[in-house]
């Protein structure tokens, strides 16, 4: 019960986090990238946390899940990712939804691996 | 942001967060497509479709789209996953995971708001 406590107070900071990227980086353009930034920026920590660096953070497994699954689970989202997709899209925005769309996913990938691979070597040393 | 506003993303982000908890923890198994992460992430697309759909007052919206919907989906995690599935040699797996996921979720994120639009 504390650990979904621990989670949910990370999951709010995440959250409210995410919608302030959102705001900072709001401009003229239609193309959505508070979300884009708040997913490959938290993809990126993940990942080179989940490498075995979380531990040198702290060796509290209730704190590691709030950091992992609270903040950064909440920080990342996937539900704006497909509705901004789908309004770029409903909108004749088609080249911005299919550049938002493919860029978020070839983006996160390798920004997931270049922060396995960082959290690797971080590791190992 | 407007503390009301921050208030409200941030009950709706501890709502989210805690029931992806507790159904990531039920549902994803070590080696397998995370059933859970799935589901949170296909759920919550078809629930801001709705909600969009839906046209309710802003508060409201920034309560359930930016903190509830927002937080019980993931990006980092389902990134994560993929990555692990591909590098673990469940190839097969990790092209399924995502196609089903990037595929289904926009679908159900249009047809979402397609029906919120019509009630």
């Amino acid at each position: 019960m504390k650990q979904a406590l621990f989670v949910g107070i990370a999951g709010a900071i995440g959250a409210i986090c995410r919608i302030g990227i959102g705001r900072l980086l709001e401009g003229s353009s239609e193309f959505p990238i508070g979300t884009l930034t708040a997913n490959l920026l938290g993809t990126f920590i993940l990942c080179l946390l989940g490498a075995g660096v979380i531990h040198r953070l702290t060796a509290d497994q209730k704190l590691q899940t709030a950091i992992t699954t609270g903040f950064l689970g909440s920080f990342t989202t996937f539900s704006a990712f497909s509705m901004e997709t789908v309004s770029l899209f409903q909108n004749g925005q088609l080249v911005l939804s299919i550049m938002y769309f493919s860029s978020s996913i070839i983006g996160g990938l390798v920004v997931g691996i270049i922060g396995l691979r960082i959290g690797n070597r971080m590791v190992s040393e | 942001m407007t503390a009301a506003e921050a208030f409200a993303v941030g009950a709706g982000g501890f709502i989210g967060a805690v029931l992806r908890y507790f159904i990531s923890t039920r549902m994803n198994k070590e080696k397998r497509i995370p059933m859970g992460t799935f589901a949170v992430n296909l759920v919550g697309s078809l629930l801001i479709g709705l909600i969009f759909g839906f046209e309710l007052p802003k508060l409201w919206t920034v309560f359930l789209v930016s903190g509830l919907v927002g937080a019980l989906t993931t990006f980092s995690t389902l990134m994560k996953e993929l990555i692990q599935l591909w590098r673990s040699g469940q190839r097969k797996e990790a092209i399924f995971y995502s196609i089903w996921t990037f595929g289904f979720g926009t679908l159900l994120a249009y047809v979402g708001f397609v029906i919120g639009q019509l009630c």
